[in-house]
């Protein structure tokens, strides 16, 4: 059996008194889709941050291939080639859709000895992760503040999958969106899927997560429920789990 | 068929006044808005030039060469400090400090010299202890203090120990390099002008060509973007008062260079000054948004209003009050109109769209 492509182990987090995570474990092979859903508060947020290297957790381990990953900032995280889609896009208003693509890893040239913005290879580049995307923006010159929520979402998409990545995180990338709207977040999904990149989706929408994904982790209260192959599982079953936090396969051996 | 995500994710929570405006916009014509946005978005040079244009018609020495080379000295520490101010607002921050900086590097410049210190040494070190006071000021604001406080607090003690320092007297200076920046020229323009022009030119540059300039920006348009996405944030910030620091030392060298004297009376009201040519330019007090051009601008505006009051022989205290009137509507405009105005200009960029 091939190693896990992405693997945390016993991840524990707490913010001062509250604890968001007790001892929370994942693995995921690679091109998988994984469906994480549970009720509000549960941690999927903060279980997905950590494993982007926005927050550091109190505890536990994070394995890529096997190796433990030694990232401790979102730059370490992309290097490894994971790629996070925040929950509200995490798009700088006043900057452009070019500069928000590139922010953090821009590309330079040298101006005379000083490294500058390259910003015509950036804005051509931008254009071509578009068209390529068949995602569509009015102008990648044009400040994200000028974008519709859909708009923005592209720009945010188009940031995460731009940039070889092998784990794209999705935070709710379909809530607000309309129905064409979740077909082309659904296409983007299966395509990343089809090119061997593992995906991870934060959904309230069970639906989005049975038309496309493999795998199902229910949580709740910073704790695992259950995990489920999405063939082996329906709506009915996920739902009880979300609601009650108890795994009926597993009813009469868990003491609550 | 173009696919396209086309959902809405309403911005009403960011942005309350872009639903309205919208609205409204539907009764001004497309040439009327577009209009509209030019006049607020360039406002202020608009401003300047017809402040130019009725003076020189009101007053015959007020299109003079000589009038206006001295303006410009008189706008260059403005314009020096000015520059430091718009990479701090462009991280959501303010500098209250600078004023008191000013006094404390005139003191202690005017003293050092008057021991006999090399001037070539003079100038580096007060240099050293403008940035060193700003990044100072800078660690403690990513400790979470809010800028305003910890620059109010600066204010006052570093004007206090420029107090103590002297024992509240005005030292001579005589050093004939300091008299060069105070009042030489090169090629008919003043030293001042010429170094305020300097750092405009080398602050523009950082600001719209360099990764520090961009992520200055994306720190103050929305931190916790920046944060996740891995900018040093409190790297940027220390920086951008250390760099500040350091203007308001070179602002002080050159209000004591050409006062020729170290006074801890220099630089009274200098920082609201500084602020209001920063926010008069369109740098926005709640970051994201800065432009150096519009800092020097804002510089000259304020100078020149001043200058042509003066010709004009209006009581000094009134320029006082007008400047402050100034400074409320350039903070209107700022905040009020332009979100407003940005919204049009966005309303009509879609139009052009289809
Ligand atoms: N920065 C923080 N400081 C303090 N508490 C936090 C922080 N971030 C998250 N929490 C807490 O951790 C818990 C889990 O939050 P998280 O955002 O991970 O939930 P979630 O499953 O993503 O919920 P939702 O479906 O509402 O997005 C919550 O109780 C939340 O209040
Ligand atoms: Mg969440």
């Amino acid at each position: 059996m091939s190693v896990n492509h992405i693997e945390m182990r016993n991840i524990y987090k707490s913010f001062g008194a509250v604890t968001a995570l007790h001892d929370v474990s994942l693995e995921l092979q690679a091109g998988k889709v994984l469906g994480l859903v549970g009720d509000n508060a549960a941690g999927k947020s903060t279980l997905m941050k950590i494993l982007a290297g926005a927050i550091p957790p109190s505890r536990g381990e994070i394995l890529i291939d096997g190796k433990p990953a030694t990232y401790s900032s979102p730059i370490g995280a992309r290097e490894s080639g994971i790629e996070m889609i925040y929950q509200d896009f995490a798009l700088v208003p006043e900057l452009t859709v070019a500069q928000n693509i590139f922010l953090g890893r821009e590309i330079t040239r040298s101006f005379g000895g000083i490294r500058v913005l390259d910003r015509k290879k950036m804005n051509e580049r931008a254009r071509k992760l578009f068209s390529s995307l068949g995602l569509r923006v009015p102008s990648v010159t044009l400040s994200v503040q000028a974008l519709s929520g859909g708009q923005q979402q592209a720009v945010a998409i188009a940031r995460a999958t731009g940039f070889d990545a092998r784990l794209v995180i999705m935070d709710e990338p379909t809530a607000n969106l309309g129905a064409p709207a979740i077909e082309k977040v659904r296409d983007t999904i299966t395509g990343l899927k089809e090119a061997g990149v593992s995906v991870i989706i934060i959904s309230h929408r069970l639906e989005d997560i049975f038309a496309i994904g493999d795998y199902m982790m229910v949580m709740k209260q910073g704790r695992v429920v259950g995990r489920r192959d999405v063939h082996d599982t329906d709506n009915a079953e996920i739902v009880e789990m979300i609601v009650t936090g108890q795994d009926p396969r597993r009813a009469g051996k868990a003491v609550a | 068929m173009r696919p396209e995500i086309s959902g809405r994710i309403s911005n009403e929570k960011r942005y309350p006044v872009t639903d309205t405006s919208l609205a409204r916009s539907g009764t001004a014509s497309r040439t009327q808005r577009q209009v509209i946005v030019a006049l607020v978005r360039y406002g202020m040079f608009i401003a300047l030039a017809i402040w130019l244009i009725a003076m020189s018609l009101s007053s015959e020495y007020f299109l003079t060469l000589t009038n206006f080379l001295n303006v410009l000295r008189q706008a260059a520490p403005l314009i020096i400090i000015g520059t430091g101010m718009t990479f701090v607002m462009a991280t959501a921050g303010i500098d209250l400090s600078v004023g008191a900086t000013v006094a404390l590097i005139s003191v202690l410049a005017a003293s050092w010299l008057s021991f006999g210190l090399p001037v070539l040494v003079v100038l580096p070190l007060v240099l050293l202890v403008g940035i060193l006071i700003g990044a100072l000021t800078g660690y403690i604001v990513t400790l979470g203090v809010p800028a305003f406080v910890v620059t109010l607090a600066g204010l006052t003690s570093i004007r206090g120990v420029a107090f103590v320092y002297s024992d509240g007297y005005a030292t001579p200076i005589n050093d004939p390099v300091m008299i060069w920046i105070g009042r030489g020229d090169l090629f008919g323009i003043n030293a001042p002008f010429l170094i305020a022009m300097v750092v405009a030119v080398i602050g523009w540059f950082v600001l719209n060509r360099t990764r520090f300039g961009l992520h200055t920006l994306a720190t103050g348009g929305r931190e916790e973007a920046a944060r996740v996405m891995g900018l040093g944030i409190d790297r940027i910030k220390i920086m951008v008062y250390a760099l500040t620091g350091g203007l308001a030392a070179l602002g002080g060298i050159v209000i004591s260079a050409r006062l020729s004297n170290g006074s801890p009376n220099a630089g009274v009201m200098l920082e609201l000054e500084v602020i209001a040519a920063t926010v008069l330019g369109g740098t926005s007090l709640f970051g994201g948004r800065a432009t150096i051009a519009g800092t020097v601008v804002g510089a000259l505006l304020i100078n020149f209003v001043r200058n042509g009051l003066n010709l004009m022989g209006v009581n000094p205290y009134w320029v006082q009050v007008v400047t402050g009137i100034i400074l409320v509507v350039a903070v209107l405009m700022n905040t009020v109109l332009n979100r407003r105005v940005e919204s049009w200009a966005r309303a009509t960029t879609e139009e052009d769209e289809e």
